[in-house]
């Protein structure tokens, strides 16, 4: 089981994540890219918010002009291992400029919260038995950064200049 | 998610079941339900439904978190003593073949 | 090696390198209880072995054939005399007296306890050291001409680059869990002595037609299963836009290359799947908005504050330019060993760890501390590591030359045999290596052993053989003139031969010759191919050049004659 941590908090996902093949429910909903370039009249039809699933080969640059329609996009994490997602983030908040929630989902490691913090990610899918506490220490183990990212911390080489 | 650990050989004749400790990365070998330091200590497996036996109790037992990578190799009888097959087995038994004074061909107080 | 009585330690000398300011310190420090905290979650099973293994590889952890194997990184080879002693006091500490040096110009140890590692770390964070990304799926150590500073050959000294690109790419948010490994090597001169065109990716310090300095940057080039050289991605990048640029090259990788199929996961195929003209476009188009940004812009002061770091030492003056007659042996070593420095009075002089019958490219504990002895009394207390696997002393005078080959003597580094026969490349092979198909050490103690003799070395001339136990080529054998690869042959090892390879500025892939030769017929196999060389070469050719003249048919010829039988 699982739940939602977003901004340091968890909270009720407002989203109801649908397969491909089942009904759409009333309110938030999540689909796959596929299901989206189906049912894309149908879906921006709606008047509820709607948010996008990608795997974690699919560059959200194909959504083009239709991203601004989803107030969540959902990064997958098929294994671990596979961190082509930390570039859809860092991609979707600068290139394509997007303000919504992304969100981590999938098979993804506490040691990699801080990593896609830094790049997007505002939102994880995490189990049951996470805590605050411990996302939290995930963001705190590295106190400074060498590079810029998303989430506008001052590198390094800034505080040096600084002090 | 589990560890894969390795399939089981389809093998013809003997076998014996090496893992690495975890805490330090020494070599073992499967001895009954536990693990012995040394080849020449070890069980060997006859037949392939008893290494295959082994092999899953390893696998099952890699959650107390003691050793990791379980996997068998083939050994073979000869003059009273077990000999692995391959060469990185009987490099891996004994230590390198560089440094003879290291490894477990240096002797029982290596460690 | 006879062990010498130790004279009393010089007084330690700081050479001119980075240092780390209160960041760089913190930065380790936390990176190493970060590390503890992955360990201490590993052995009560809150990791798996599955999860646990990127973590530790990016702390430079392997789980090899008999132990764990830890690799320190070297930033661009260069050591302090502080740093080489901590070394020394670790391998006694924690280790077996000794280290391994590497191709990628960083240190091995064989023997290293999981449970240790962390007191390790501490240790080494001490002395402004760490493991971080010497191995995983990220960038790994950036490595440069190891006669930086010290050759008048370079438009200037890559290193302060290399420091640059060491702390942007340093747990870089975004390529902590690329494809694969990825590669930077760093050069300013024509004469490549770090591999560039190997690399996944090389920046070489250049100037344009105006006069202005900037860097060609090349990607794609790797060995492995299936070698490449890099091809050019930009020939000239402004400096200010360096950083953009790199990160650009390494956001187009992160994102499409295949993550299918892991021997196809290198930046190298995926250049060679979309071709050069594609790569270049994506790069462009990522590289033209990371500049805009600015975010990545590198000024001109931090450049130079970086620089100032590796400021060249204070060089005496009036020394003489002439290196002193001390004895044949001597000479000999200087005729290899010795390279032209920039400084009036200076020379740089290479320790070739490759005495013959020597384990290519390790040092005893004992031997570690005496370096850093010579270090400090004679190179500013500096040394480099090189892809070669041997040490560069990289400022000593030319007057105290035979003094230092004396004290080499006594430790048995004085072989003079840079860049000859004896002076192998070999990886750790299956003596070590868990991924390991065959030995490649003693094939390199039998080779060195067969042409020790000094008359015929020089005789042969410069001729770099490269031996690796498996395909993924960690003892470069696609770059040497004679490679040698180590395949499993039905659970016996055999050793394949190829000719023509070269990792320097006339880069080329070693051509395979044939089926490959046992463990006890590899020796007498090259022997048979050298001996082709000498008969057909032309006036100032070396083994490479006659290789590229005549072609491979006479040397397999040779080569298989006695093998039929």
């Amino acid at each position: 089981m699982s739940k939602l941590l977003k901004s340091g908090a968890f909270v009720e996902d407002a989203y109801a994540a649908v397969a491909d093949d089942a009904a759409l429910p009333e309110g938030a909903v999540l689909v796959s890219l596929p299901r989206f370039q189906k049912e894309r009249e149908a879906l921006l039809a709606r008047n509820t918010a709607l948010g996008i699933r990608l795997q974690s080969h699919e560059n959200p640059e194909i959504l083009g002009a239709d991203l601004h329609h989803f107030a969540l996009v959902a990064l997958e994490f098929p294994k671990f291992r596979d961190g082509r997602a930390f570039s859809w983030a860092r991609i979707l908040r600068t290139r394509l400029g997007f303000k919504g929630e992304i969100r981590a989902v999938g098979d993804f490691l506490y040691d990699q919260m801080n990593y896609q913090h830094r790049v997007g990610f505002n939102a994880w899918e995490v189990p049951d038995h996470f805590t605050v506490e411990q996302f939290t220490k995930a963001l705190t183990e590295m106190t400074n950064v060498y590079q810029p990212s998303s989430d506008g911390r001052k590198t390094i080489r800034e505080l040096r200049a600084s002090s | 998610m589990v560890f894969p650990g390795a399939m089981a050989h389809q093998n013809h004749g003997p076998q014996m079941l090496t893992a690495n400790r975890l805490r330090d990365g020494e070599v073992l070998y499967r001895k009954a339900d536990g693990w012995v330091l040394f080849l020449d200590q070890g069980e060997v497996y006859q037949d392939q439904a008893a290494a295959e036996a082994a092999l899953a109790a390893a696998n099952a037992e890699l959650v107390q978190n003691n050793f990791v990578a379980p996997y068998l190799f083939e050994v073979r009888l000869a003059d009273s003593r077990v000999h692995p097959v391959k060469e990185r087995e009987i490099i891996r038994a004994a230590g390198p073949t560089v440094h003879p004074h290291t490894g477990k061909q240096a002797g029982p107080h290596h460690v | 090696m006879s062990s010498p009585a130790r004279r009393p330690a010089p007084e330690p000398v700081q050479p001119n390198m980075y240092r780390y300011d209160e960041f760089d310190a913190q930065f380790v420090s936390e990176r190493v209880t970060q590390f503890a905290y992955q360990v201490e979650r590993r052995l009560k099973g809150e990791l798996t072995e599955d999860q646990f293994k990127p973590l530790r590889l990016m702390n430079g952890l392997y789980l090899q054939l008999h132990a764990y194997m830890l690799r320190i990184a070297v930033p661009y080879g260069t050591l302090s005399s502080k740093q080489m002693r901590k070394l020394a006091h670790i391998a006694r500490t924690y280790d077996k007296n000794f280290g391994h040096f590497t191709t990628r110009t960083n240190l091995q140890f064989n023997w290293i306890k999981l449970v240790d590692v962390p007191a390790i770390l501490r240790e080494l964070a001490d002395v402004e050291m760490h493991c971080i990304q010497t191995s995983g799926n990220c960038v790994r150590n950036v490595t440069a001409d190891q006669f930086a500073g010290a050759t008048d050959e370079e438009i200037e000294d890559p290193r302060p680059l290399s420091e640059i690109i060491r702390q942007w790419s340093s747990l870089h948010p975004e390529f902590v869990f690329l494809a694969r490994k990825f590669k930077i090597a760093v050069g300013a001169c024509e004469k490549d002595r770090a591999a560039l065109q190997y690399h996944d990716m090389a920046v070489q310090v250049v100037r344009n037609s105006e006069g202005r300095t900037g860097y060609k940057v090349m990607a794609g080039g790797g060995m492995g299963r299936t070698p490449y050289l890099a091809h050019t991605m930009s020939e000239f990048v402004a400096r200010e836009d360096i950083l953009a640029y790199l990160e650009a090259v390494l956001r187009v990788y992160n994102m499409d290359s295949r993550r299918d199929n892991i021997h196809k996961q290198r930046i190298k195929i995926l250049i060679n799947t979309i071709g050069v003209e594609e790569m270049r476009r994506r790069v462009d188009r990522e590289f033209q908005e990371l500049k805009a940004m600015g975010t990545l812009q590198l000024p001109q002061r931090e450049l130079d504050r970086i620089a100032a770091y590796f400021a060249p030492p204070r060089f005496e003056t009036g020394l003489s330019d002439v290196i002193p007659d001390a004895g044949p042996d001597f000479a000999n070593w200087v005729k290899t060993n010795i390279a032209k420095h920039k400084a009036p009075g200076y020379a740089i002089a290479t320790i070739t760890l490759k005495t013959p019958g020597q384990v290519p490219g390790d040092a005893t504990s004992e031997q570690m501390d005496i370096i850093a002895d010579l270090m400090d009394e004679f190179s500013v207390g500096e040394v480099r590591v090189t892809h070669e696997q041997n040490l560069v002393l990289p400022h000593v005078r030319k007057q105290d030359l035979p003094a230092i080959y004396a004290r080499l003597k006594e430790l048995d580094f004085a072989a003079p045999n840079a860049g000859l026969i004896t002076d192998i490349i070999a990886c750790p092979g299956l003596d070590y290596c868990d991924l390991a198909n065959a030995r490649s050490i003693p094939i390199a103690q039998s080779i060195a052993r067969k042409f020790e003799n000094l008359d015929r070395q020089h005789q042969i001339g410069e001729l770099k053989i490269k031996i690796s136990g498996c395909i993924n080529a960690c003892g470069h054998h696609h770059a040497g003139h004679i490679g040698i690869l180590g395949v499993d042959k039905k659970g016996v090892e055999f050793y394949q031969l190829l000719l023509g390879g070269s990792g320097a500025e006339d880069a080329s892939v070693g051509v395979i010759m044939g089926p490959g030769f046992g463990e006890h017929e590899i020796a007498d196999a090259v022997e048979r191919v050298v001996n082709v060389y000498i008969a057909e070469r032309q006036t100032g050719e070396r083994f490479l050049d006659t290789y590229r003249r005549i072609g491979m048919d006479k040397f397999k010829a040779a080569a298989y004659e006695t093998a039929a039988a």
